[in-house]
């Protein structure tokens, strides 16, 4: 099989996480920052893909980034709308087969999900967490409180 | 009509009082806090203070009545989400984003959101008027797809007292009206235009160009 080509936008604490990762894993990994200082978090061990500098919201850095043959695409940046839209450009334009956007604000997870882009949503996935933990403690400690 | 315009600084204190002045219900939706008091005293417009692409504030800014959606901030992103947002939970009958990257109109559009490029219609006006100072009353329509604009016929006119048909005009570009003196006339393809005529010409914005080229300086 051919090596999966990935794209991953913003390279914060979650986006290198990912694309540090994903290269040890052989994956062709390109991330894409508007801060060139943001690849100080690339693992000199790990990674070995390639960085782009540039602002996601122009298709023309998403091009020379190789949106076109990408095979997966994750938006990690601190902007919800900046995510939003480059997964939906990237699903509907492009045509990428996977797409996933990190996406803060839970009201908007739901008008997105709606459009077809799959989100993850940190707040939502912390809060099930945590309430999975505060279920099985109160499982164990059969309700000592 | 009721619009809501989302943006920040003078451009959107300009466009407000463009849209008040026709006599049209604006309300300003503003990120900056000191902004928005600012553009509260300058402008008779409602002002919210928020996040334009939040639905709650596009609720408070009343986008359940609203006729018209401008998102004219700075960030793309920002004006794509505002105008789903505006589309697909208040059904909006009308949302259009100002991209600042030229590249997005195209995007844009391919996910449903009208879009306008101000530098693409600042350039392609500026290069007009070089090119030619005999266009007047230029008009984007369609979207930017159609041209509407008022040429004079000048002494580089290569084709005067010929008729229409021998122009080798492009097909989607239309000579819709002849103003000659006092007469104004809708031509057909035998009319034989002179120096000096006024004419209106409706073409799609790919065949403008060579349209006005025949007209100005007879190519």
């Amino acid at each position: 099989m051919r090596t999966p080509y990935v794209l991953i936008v913003g390279c914060g604490r979650l986006g290198s996480h990912l694309a540090n990762l994903l290269s040890a894993q052989a994956h062709r990994v390109v991330v894409i920052d508007r801060n060139e200082a943001a690849f100080a978090r690339l693992s000199a061990e790990s990674f070995s893909g390639f960085r782009v500098v540039g602002d996601a919201s122009e298709p023309a850095v998403l091009r020379k980034a190789g949106i076109e043959k990408s095979d997966l695409l994750i938006t990690a940046t601190h902007e919800d709308n900046l995510n939003l839209m480059v997964a939906l450009v990237a699903k509907r334009v492009f045509a990428v087969p996977h797409v996933m956007a990190r996406v803060y604000d839970p009201a908007r997870e739901r008008l997105y999900h709606d459009l077809g882009v799959e989100t993850v949503c940190p707040t939502l996935v912390a809060a099930e967490h945590f309430f999975d933990l505060l279920s099985r403690a109160a499982g164990s400690g059969g309700g000592a409180k | 009509m009721k619009a809501i315009l989302v943006g920040a600084g003078r451009p959107l204190y300009f466009l407000a009082q463009t849209f008040r002045r026709k006599d049209h219900a604006v309300t300003l939706i503003v990120r900056d806090a000191a902004e928005s008091s600012w553009l509260a005293n300058q402008s008779d417009a409602t002002v919210v203070h928020g996040d334009g692409s939040n639905d709650r504030v596009l609720e408070d800014a009343g986008a359940r009545s609203a006729d018209l959606v401008l998102a004219a901030t700075a960030n793309d992103a920002d004006n794509l989400i505002i105008c789903q947002q505006a589309r697909a939970r208040f059904a909006v009958p009308r949302a259009v984003a100002l991209v600042n990257d030229p590249d997005n109109q195209a995007i844009f559009a391919a996910l449903g959101v009208d879009a306008i490029s101000p530098s693409m219609t600042v350039a392609s006006l500026v290069e007009q008027w070089a090119t030619c100072d005999r266009v007047t009353h230029l008009v984007p329509a369609g979207n930017g797809k159609v041209t509407i604009s008022e040429v004079t016929l000048g002494d580089s006119f290569a084709f005067a007292g010929r008729p229409i048909a021998e122009l080798g005009f492009p097909r989607d570009a239309l000579i819709a009206v002849v103003m000659r003196d006092a007469e104004t006339l809708v031509p057909r393809g035998d009319t034989k235009l002179q120096r000096g005529d006024r004419v209106l010409l409706v073409a799609l914005a790919e065949s403008h160009g060579l349209a006005l080229q025949l007209l100005t300086g007879g190519g």
